[in-house]
């Protein structure tokens, strides 16, 4: 059900759309950081990975901010139905953005492993990878934004080809150290990156269900399994 | 949103019938020429509480008030359709409208306690109604009502003082151990707490929390966090009609009505 009426209160419709701000802001935020840090990574641009981990912190006062913000909304409006379903979506996809944060930060710090680099071909799949789940964050929070369930639903049916990505770099990566144990410092940072973007794909699957339940009330019933990917067992390797 | 009148409106409730208490089915409520409750049809149950909400005007309390025929009292009121109290017709000639409003007794938004003593107040209904048989046994039952309606230590003391000289809390809760005296089956509230402070209010939402399971129990509130805290189910009237009737959480978390979710949420109008 889309609100086609404003609140008789309307600075009841303010605080809402201001908690939506928020968490624009906030996914605007993490989206720029993926691209940034993927950027820095195969520019080798430090000032550009300093300059996503340092803007981290801005993420995270958000989050806190968006925290503040839904709880003061719930303690004073009381809102109910899908009021109440925003606001609690709010504070949970905030949660949500902060860790995609963390995944984009950590991606950055790992920049400067990369000064003498060795040529692999994994590192030029990153950039696509990235661009998807870049994609992905971006989508979710419009859906979030125009209270869009079928939108939302789409970005999680995107994550499959996040999960096959990392899949097939596993796979590479893991050649590429048993060609030469030269490469296995670089592969490992590669490995965790091409993770990192595996989990933001995950994460913005959750999201979607977040969003999809803030719009329409229903839960999903078929939970995407996040898990879909391969664990490092012992046999993978042989 | 004529789908939405179409359709019946107690879906989401199954009521198990070893629980049912009321049922009206089709009522239809005049004043006059004005039609003031359209088809309305809805199944009361024992073990829980039931609110009726929405905007004034809506019908809710006129609809409240079907249910142990307070409109009767109304000359140019006319009820049509069937209520039903453990499968009883109650507007049948046969219904001795007076045992009725025992079964199901009322307490109104504004305390209206006689102004004669506590005692008197709460013994009053017993005594006409002959549930006692002794002056013993009557003390018994004002005690137990008053404890019940969580009063008696307030007024153990002061047992022949005026009704009327207590806190409008206390008035409210005098009126519930009144209504509770004659042992009723349902008990109706109309807005009990709309003229209360908060922690009266809190006292009395207690009270129909621990009333619930003994007595089938409907509330009308203006006050949906009171509805949503107090109630089980919640039916929502608008224009007479009765639009959504669900479990209390459903209705304010999902509601399924366009005008239920416009209403709940403040965009109403």
């Amino acid at each position: 059900m889309s609100n086609t009426t404003e609140h008789t209160v309307k600075a009841f419709d303010d605080d809402i759309g201001e908690l939506r701000a928020l968490v624009s802001e906030m996914g605007g935020l993490a989206e720029t950081a993926i691209g940034d840090a993927i950027h820095a990574l195969i520019r080798y641009d430090l000032e550009t990975a300093a300059r996503v981990v340092e803007q981290d912190d801005r993420i995270d006062e958000l989050e806190a901010e968006v925290e503040r913000h839904a709880v003061r909304l719930i303690a004073l409006r009381a809102p109910l139905a899908d009021d109440l379903r925003e606001a609690v979506a709010a504070m949970k996809i905030a949660t949500v953005i902060e860790r995609i944060g963390d995944y984009a930060k950590n991606i950055a710090k790992r920049v400067p492993v990369f000064e003498h680099r060795v040529e692999i071909e994994p590192l030029s799949i990153l950039p696509a990878m990235a661009q998807i789940v870049s994609e992905m964050v971006h989508n979710v929070l419009d859906a979030f934004a125009a209270r869009d369930a079928e939108k939302a639903k789409e970005v999680i049916e995107r994550d499959e080809a996040v999960d096959d990505f990392y899949n097939s770099l596993f796979r590479a990566l893991l050649t590429y150290m048993m060609e030469n144990s030269h490469n296995i410092t670089q592969s490992t940072h590669l490995l965790f990156i091409a993770k990192n973007l595996e989990r933001v794909g995950d994460h913005a699957t959750n999201i979607a269900e977040m969003v999809h339940f803030a719009a329409t009330g229903e839960y999903l019933d078929d939970r995407v399994d996040v898990s879909e990917t391969f664990a490092p067992e012992p046999e993978e390797d042989s | 949103m004529n789908d939405e009148i179409a359709a019946p409106a107690t879906d989401r409730i199954a009521i198990p019938p070893e629980t049912l208490k009321m049922t009206a089915r089709d009522v239809d409520v005049f004043y006059g020429a004005k039609q003031a409750i359209e088809k309305v049809s809805i199944d009361i149950g024992m073990d829980h509480v039931t609110a009726f909400i929405g905007p004034s005007g809506c019908g809710k309390s006129t609809f409240l008030r079907t249910l142990n025929r307070m409109n009767d009292t109304i000359p140019i009121a006319r009820v049509t359709g069937q209520i039903e109290l453990d499968g009883e017709n109650i507007y049948d000639a046969s219904m001795d409208v007076v045992q009725l409003r025992a079964r199901v007794g009322m307490v109104f938004q504004k305390p209206n306690p006689f102004p004669k003593s506590i005692f008197e107040n709460v013994a009053y209904g017993p005594r006409i109604h002959g549930l006692s048989t002794s002056k013993a046994e009557l003390e018994e039952i004002v005690e137990k009502s008053l404890v019940r309606a969580g009063l008696w230590d307030e007024v153990k003391d002061r047992l022949t003082e005026s009704g009327t000289a207590l806190s409008g809390g206390q008035q409210q809760r005098l009126c519930i151990a009144r209504a509770i005296a004659v042992d009723p089956e349902v008990i109706l509230m109309d807005e009990p707490c709309s003229a209360l402070d908060p922690i009266a209010t809190a006292k009395i939402e207690e009270l129909i929390h621990e009333l619930r399971g003994r007595y089938a129990i409907v509330i009308v509130t203006h006050n949906m966090q009171q509805a949503a805290r107090v109630s089980q189910r919640t039916a929502f009237f608008h224009l007479g009609t009765l639009v959504e009737y669900g479990e209390t959480s459903d209705l304010f978390t999902n509601p399924q009505k366009e005008r239920t979710k416009d209403y709940i949420t403040g965009r109403y109008g």
